[in-house]
């Protein structure tokens, strides 16, 4: 009887560890999959040059430009924005019924999918305010939808602050606008950094927003202004992947541009892990 | 100096106050434009711009909607009498048709003679339908007249069984091929995911390692990081030749290797999610469980788990979320088939594949593209409730805990 159960447990136990090796297998099959065959593929040529042959040949330099340019824009629309919503949840607001429904309303946000993100991107930038396919419609677009990622994570970087540090600002006589610059804000700092990093992961690998805000198929030259279509990476994948004029050919394409995608991701999460980690240290000592 | 320093202050609260109500002016932003636009569908006449169906003014019928409508072009009613006409077959008139049976001297040089030729043609046949368009038809003959089209109607969309958006002369908007598509694709991607992340959950929270921990959640964090296309990329070139190897199938684009996709997609938020339940069930509970003489596994299912269950159900409902609205993987990788799927081993599309899909073909203002925004407006309700729902189920967790 002891024996048996003893057994039991065993047993649970190795396919509950098989299991979690299954997904770190998994990853490293995606991983090893994306960067083997792009490694082949990826050169500075193909990183500096334009498409050619009908995206059979050339690089991607429009597309690294085009997504760099989009997570610029979208971060300059919502990081103030997020952050300022996010001091005034956790910092001034004293009417809890407000801060529960700002709550509430961050989540609803967050939890709606990316493609009505684009439904919306089009029908209000492109359309109503007469943007056109441009980066600045894709870029409003991609900010609407990490705002409550940058609200989510810096409020709870401001929480993380110890309320005695505020009351003893304020006892020195600091105004809450001083305690919040000089105290708050510094402390949460790295926290808040991270949220941001993570964001623009996001943000660079989005596609549905973008599909019908600003992406092209393909610009025989860079935006000149934020009133210009763009390529971006995400697009780009999908569009080559799925509808080149010689899918067979563009392979090589395709993995390039999942591999030069999959490191920007990996090194925002090393980049934000680095960063947490070394200013836990700082703040330990 | 003491005095505008605290206008300052008022004015940034001000300031703050007024972007802390982004996400709801947001939030407003989209119902209100989503449903303008979707909602205009059923105000919308359903024939394409400029184009008419003309009849003998001698037949009975008024009005037809859109589904007898494409019934009748694709044979499928072919007497009058079915929709509430005369005993009379239907004799169908496409525009084309009148170049063969006039020529082009008949028709005149800028074919200044078509209308009145199309006059003849309906005035003589009593049984005729007739689809042109409406520019040679400013001048209606007593003989003819333009049958009136009722507009779709939420029933109609709701209950149809055909998405077919491009078909003329009226377009059908049928959503519950969709809807199955979506349903049977997240739920089947969630059954796989969930006896997998839950394994993973207790693994992580229960047994492993510190060491151990610190190599699996990061990969799991990464998961989570990786985009949705590159997932999609992956399934292409990767998942779809082994369906169809392994299920013997002629194209392995399916609904299954669509869950399989999303089934690794969903896991991050699964397994955060149920490892924070699990991590949250009181100590005392587990002690008094080890005093009984049960061991960590008996523990683990007997206590452990019922005690987290709402939260293991918020996650699996933040999963079915995730899962019924991602779009760029599965659209890479189900087919794309907008029929009602009746086998997991077959192509299906789900509501935001088809959104993702169509729009950039639809012209603006037109029938497809308000039914695509209604579409939006769906998927957005689908994801509003499952939220709130999931919301509901972890405050109860965290009352339990308290």
């Amino acid at each position: 009887m002891i024996r048996s159960k003893n057994i039991q447990q065993k047993i649970a136990f190795h396919i509950f560890r098989l299991l979690s090796f299954g997904i770190l297998g998994i990853l490293v099959w995606i991983l090893g999959f994306i960067i083997y065959n792009g490694i082949q593929v990826i050169s500075w040529e193909f990183i500096t040059s334009y498409p050619k042959e009908g995206m059979t040949e050339g690089g991607i330099f429009p597309a690294i430009i085009g997504t760099i340019y989009l997570v610029i824009g979208s971060m300059i629309f919502a990081v103030p924005l997020g952050i300022m919503s996010a001091i005034y949840i956790s910092e001034y607001a004293s009417n809890q019924k407000w801060v529960r429904f700002i709550r509430i309303m961050t989540n609803n946000l967050a939890s709606i999918p990316s493609i009505v993100f684009g439904l919306f991107g089009m029908a209000l930038f492109v359309h109503t305010f007469g943007f056109g396919d441009s980066i600045l419609a894709g870029s409003l677009t991609l900010g609407i939808l990490i705002i409550p990622i940058v609200i989510r994570t810096t409020e709870e970087a401001l929480k993380a602050v110890p309320e005695s540090y505020r009351l003893g600002s304020f006892a020195l006589g600091a105004t809450k606008l001083q305690t919040i610059k000089n105290v708050v804000f510094p402390i949460a700092f790295p926290n808040i950094m991270t949220g941001l990093i993570l964001s623009v992961g996001r943000v660079s690998g989005e596609t549905a927003p973008i599909l019908f805000t600003v992406a092209a198929y393909f610009l025989p030259k860079l935006p000149q202004s934020i009133f210009d279509q763009a390529m971006a990476l995400p697009y780009h994948l999908y569009v080559i992947a799925t509808s080149g004029t010689d899918i067979e050919a563009s392979k090589p394409i395709a993995y390039g541009t999942a591999f030069v995608l999959i490191s920007i991701v990996l090194t925002i999460n090393l980049l934000a892990g680095w960063i947490r980690r070394y200013f836990e240290k700082q703040n330990s000592i | 100096m003491r005095f505008p320093m605290k206008i300052v202050e008022r004015l940034l609260e001000g300031v703050f106050k007024m972007s802390s109500s982004i996400t709801s002016i947001v939030i407003l932003l989209i119902i209100i434009f989503l449903f303008k636009e979707g909602f205009g569908l059923f105000r919308s006449p359903v024939v394409e711009n400029g184009y008419g169906l003309y009849i003998n003014s001698k037949n009975p019928i008024a009005d037809i909607n859109p589904t007898q409508i494409k019934q009748i072009f694709d044979g499928e009613i072919d007497n009058w009498k079915t929709i509430g006409g005369n005993e009379e077959s239907i004799y169908l008139f496409r525009f084309d048709e009148i170049f063969s049976i006039y020529t082009d001297e008949e028709l005149g040089e800028n074919y200044q003679f078509l209308p009145q030729k199309l006059n003849n043609i309906i005035a003589e046949n009593s049984n005729i339908i007739a689809f042109f368009p409406k520019k040679y038809m400013q001048e209606i003959s007593s003989n003819t007249k333009e049958i009136a089209t009722k507009n779709i109607e939420i029933t109609d969309f709701v209950l149809g069984k055909e998405w077919l958006p491009t078909t003329t002369p009226s377009p059908l908007f049928g959503i519950v091929p969709l809807v199955l598509g979506t349903l049977l694709v997240s739920f089947l991607a969630i059954l796989i995911a969930l006896p997998l992340g839950l394994g993973v959950a207790i693994y992580l929270s229960e047994i492993a390692s510190n060491r151990v921990r610190g190599i699996i959640r990061p990969a799991i964090e990464l998961l989570a990081g990786i985009p949705s296309v590159v997932y999609g990329f992956f399934g292409l070139v990767i998942i779809v030749p082994i369906v169809q190897k392994v299920g013997n199938i002629s194209a392995g684009e399916t609904a299954f290797t669509g869950s399989l996709i999303l089934a690794i997609m969903a896991l991050p938020t699964i397994i955060s999610i149920s490892e924070d339940a699990i991590r949250n069930t009181p100590l005392a509970l587990r002690e008094s469980s080890y005093a009984l003489g049960a061991t960590q596994w008996q523990t683990i299912y007997k206590i452990v788990i019922p005690y987290a269950s709402s939260g293991i159900s918020a996650a699996i409902i933040l999963g079915i979320g995730r899962a019924i609205g991602e779009t760029m993987a599965v659209l890479m990788v189900t087919g794309n088939g907008a029929v009602i799927p009746h086998s997991i081993f077959e192509s299906v599309r789900t509501i935001p594949a088809t959104i993702a899909a169509e729009l950039g073909e639809a012209p603006i203002g037109g029938t497809h593209y308000q039914a695509l925004f209604l579409l939006g407006c769906v998927l957005f309700l689908f994801t509003l409730i499952l939220s709130i729902v999931s919301e509901l189920i972890s405050k109860k967790q965290t009352s339990k805990t308290a």
